[in-house]
């Protein structure tokens, strides 16, 4: 044998080992980006049905009070009022303190001083925490809805993608890049909170430096910059265990923050740069109107008064095509909600749009007779929906490689847009590249749409140890971008490509049989489907078909299934013994009713968030009374039967009816899941990452 | 589950019928497994779920089905399959031209012995183990040269953690151990 001939063997047989392995990482992000996403769509979910609850109870129903007393702010609506509310001079800050102390107005040594405290894993007090959140809000107040930024000859401007709470990231991005300065600006574009354990840490840097270099430093709202979605991904609740005291005023006050953060920033007339994306009726012009801060909750609904709810209920029952017509326009986002998808109103505002409401009727009712039957909507309110689903659109779509534009079903919200929509929009507006941000790339980055989308991800290890890097985006006035990349960990960068594989994937295997196992009634049931004779056998054809019936996440089952199922005898699986070997543990409480804990395990998201929206103060805590409410609320979101007996009796096991009050991170701690196979290795590497992704 | 010995006749039947429909392997049924398993590779790298995957991911398709062409054979498939030069390949053309490679086992795996060979090959001075520059040298100026990267990973996996070389009769029998298959 030739060494060339040598060579060729050698090269084809390592290739092809390399090309495994890519594959199995390729599944392996597949599954963590379904459930990830499949996280996201039943977030939205739950809030279509909370406006589906909100139609449908009575008025004296004690769900509909409960429901509309979490959702209709009972704020103080002036700024006068907020001012006072937040303030932060009452707080006294103890002789005990070891964290760092600022001083206003704030400076770029403070901004040091706070970055240098939290490598150090200090935290702020809370007095300066509030200090500083009042300083940003004041100035988001005064900033536009579209930064318009220019690159001088001789700079380049910085851009960076999603960072989700890592820390490191962003202190791995100064290190390589420098800080912030007016000779070095940056965009950060949202997405900076949830999953990662250091969303808060992140925001007070940024707003730190956005305050000393407000022309230089300009953040774009991400989808997670909503604090509904913070309920769910981890940081309402980081925000909690961090302040105990405070921590409420804390979240009210960041609530206000993001829906003034501005959504979009461009750069010399020319870039484009928002998170998520646009859509076929995406216009600047539009979104350069809006009062952004009024659509608070691009996730949730208000509920409107009385009369209109009879309106809307009327037409909705009816479900006739004439008047669907008048409230469907090419409507793309969040396609499930039946129409109404107001804004969050303050009490004030509540009252004036009423008083506008009259006041228009009339001329309003004349002028749209003409064009469509019955009862006319005022203009306002059409205008209103437009401009949400304006944001909603730039703030959740996802770029598709087919043409068109369709509705993002994955997400629950925003839209999918094609190449050609890409064209038409940046054409209209004379602009040239769309950054955007909202899904983690392999690389950090990838271009697509004729290289004229190019996405921008900054949070490396988002799913996992190795599973991508990060990456950041330098731009000179010659607007060519210019990628560096990185990981941070320096664990990971010593894994060699098996090994992070083999991290990775363990972790996203894991995070897969904890759905198996939470849907295991359901999934015993379509496997006995395929098994009429009852042998308890099926083939693994027929295993495949039935758990992607049942899971629904669109993955491919035959591929995983060497991992997911340890042993079958001629290519048939003994399912029972299969769903035992899950082995993910069970909780050490004695319930009867073990169907509960099933439907625990299964919602243990939207529990959790419907718990927390329960808690409209934030104490941690909710009464008897509430828990059962939100136990009965989900069991009519799920159209199944949770008795009171049962509850009840979850309540007793969990004994806190000594203060008739539980606490929610307790409840939820006594119920995660935790796999029985890493018993007697250390856990906290992986939960801590599996907590933020269920 | 029930042991052999509890079950009645009848069960035992019905077992076996069920094992002998998977094992009977007709013309047909062994061509919609492939189509089976061909597909479901596919659909990994199929972002948009609408059958079209990148040509750069081709390769680690083809791969991972169990074939082990070389790169001349790659780049001769791909210009069968591709469409137009559009960075694309469509299902409609991929499954044919492969299940054709699949059962014509046409880029069949290397065996053990002969890889083994390769490496005593390269082995010059009968070691037993390649020293990291020695493989870097062929690899990446013999054959189908690796590009840098590659190599570096190469590396960083196949060598030994303490003595930084190769012994490749250990690294072959480790590599080999496929889960997938």
């Amino acid at each position: 044998m030739s060494s060339i001939r040598a060579a060729l063997l050698i090269q084809r047989w390592y290739r092809q080992y390399v090309a495994r392995l890519e594959m199995r990482r390729r599944c392996t992000w597949n599954i963590f980006q379904s459930i990830e996403y499949a996280g996201e769509q039943d977030q939205i979910k739950l809030y279509n049905f909370f406006g589906f609850l909100m139609d449908h109870f009575t008025p004296a129903s004690s769900e509909r009070n409960l429901i509309s007393h979490i959702f209709r702010e009972n704020e103080i609506c002036r700024d006068i009022e907020w001012e006072r509310y937040f303030c932060y001079k009452s707080i006294e800050v103890p002789e005990s303190y070891t964290g760092p102390h600022l001083t206003f107005p704030m400076t770029f040594c403070g901004v040091s001083k706070l970055m240098e405290a939290f490598k150090h894993k200090q935290q702020l007090h809370a007095r300066y925490v509030l200090q500083i959140l009042g300083e940003t809000w004041r100035l988001l107040r005064i900033l536009p809805n579209i930064n318009y930024v220019s690159v001088c000859h001789n700079q380049e401007i910085t851009i960076c993608g999603d960072l989700h709470g890592h820390l490191e990231d962003l202190l791995l991005i100064f290190y390589k890049n420098g800080l912030p300065s007016s000779e070095k600006p940056y965009v950060f574009n949202g997405d900076f909170v949830d999953r990662g354990k250091n969303s808060l840490e992140i925001l007070l840097i940024l707003f730190g430096f956005l305050l000393v270099y407000p022309n230089d430093v300009h953040l774009n709202r991400g989808n997670h910059e909503d604090h509904i979605v913070n309920l769910r991904y981890g940081f309402t609740k980081e925000i909690l265990g961090k302040y105990r005291v405070h921590g409420k005023k804390i979240l009210k006050l960041l609530q206000k923050i993001f829906s003034w953060l501005p959504l979009a920033t461009v750069i010399d007339h020319k870039v484009l740069i928002v998170h998520g994306g646009i859509s076929d009726m995406t216009d600047l012009n539009v979104i350069e109107r809006v009062d952004r801060h009024r659509v608070r909750e691009p996730t949730s609904r208000q509920w409107q008064q009385e009369s209109e709810q009879q309106e809307w209920r009327g037409w909705r029952t009816s479900g006739s095509p004439a008047s669907a017509q008048r409230h469907n326009p090419p409507r793309r986002s969040l396609h499930n909600l039946p129409i109404s998808n107001q804004l969050s109103w303050s009490l004030e505002d509540e009252l004036k749009r009423r008083r506008r409401l009259a006041g228009f009727d009339q001329s309003y009712g004349e002028m749209n007779k003409s064009e469509s039957d019955s009862d006319s909507e005022p203009a306002g309110t059409e205008t209103d929906e437009q401009e949400w689903k304006q944001i909603v659109d730039l703030l959740w779509s996802d770029p598709m490689p087919q043409n068109g534009c369709i509705p993002n079903e994955v997400r629950g919200g925003g839209c999918y847009w094609g190449p050609d929509v890409t064209e038409e929009v940046l054409e209209r507006h004379n602009l040239q590249l769309l950054i955007r941000s909202h899904e983690c790339k392999q690389d950090g980055y990838e271009f697509c749409h004729n290289r004229r989308v190019l996405t921008i991800f900054s949070a490396s290890n988002y799913y996992e140890v190795g599973s991508n890097r990060g990456a950041y985006i330098r731009m000179g006035p010659d607007l060519v971008p210019h990628f560096i990349q990185y990981q941070a960990s320096r664990t990971c960068r010593e894994l060699t490509l098996t090994q992070s594989v083999g991290w990775t994937e363990r972790s996203a295997l894991r995070a897969l049989r904890e759905q198996l196992f939470v849907h295991k009634s359901d999934l015993i049931s379509a496997f006995q489907e395929f098994d009429p004779n009852n042998t308890g056998m099926i083939s693994l054809r027929h295993w495949a078909s039935a758990t992607e019936t049942v899971l629904n996440l669109g993955l491919p089952w035959r591929m995983l299934r060497p991992q997911l199922v340890n042993s079958t005898k001629y290519g048939m699986v003994d399912y029972q013994q299969w769903i035992r070997e899950l082995s993910i543990t069970e909780p050490k409480l004695e319930i009867s009713d073990t169907s509960i804990l099933e439907t625990m395990y299964k919602n243990h998201s939207n529990l959790e968030t419907i718990f927390r929206i329960i808690d409209t103060d934030h104490s941690g805590s909710i009464s008897f009374e509430e828990f059962r409410q939100t136990w009965k609320l989900l069991s009519s979101h799920l159209q199944t039967e949770i008795s009171d007996e049962a509850i009840a009796d979850l309540a007793q096991s969990i004994d806190f009816n000594k203060d008739g009050s539980i606490d929610i991170n307790e409840f939820m701690e006594a119920f995660r899941l935790v796999d029985l196979s890493l018993k007697g290795r250390s856990t906290d590497f992986y939960t801590s990452q599996l907590v933020y992704m269920s | 589950m029930m042991s052999q010995t509890d079950e009645t006749p009848a069960v035992a039947k019905r077992r076996d019928n069920n094992m002998a429909e998977s094992n009977n392997q007709s013309a047909e049924t062994k061509l919609s497994d492939v189509h089976k398993r061909i597909k479901a590779a596919f659909e990994t790298f199929d972002n948009a779920a609408n059958n079209t995957v990148d040509v750069r991911e081709i390769g680690t398709i083809i791969y991972s089905l169990g074939c082990f062409p070389s790169q001349a054979d790659l780049h001769d498939f791909i210009a069968e399959v591709e469409e137009d030069h559009s960075g694309y390949i469509h299902l409609d053309r991929f499954l044919p031209a492969m299940t054709k490679v699949l059962l014509e086992h046409k880029f069949p795996p290397i065996p053990k012995d002969l890889l083994l060979q390769a490496f005593e090959v390269l082995d010059k001075d009968n070691k037993g183990y390649l020293e990291p520059e020695e493989l870097t040298k062929y690899m990446t100026q013999e054959g189908e040269p690796f590009t840098q990267e590659e190599m570096e990973e190469m590396l960083t996996g196949l060598a030994d953690h303490e003595r930084n070389v190769i012994y490749y009769k250990d690294v072959i029998n480790q590599l080999a151990i496929d889960p997938d298959m």
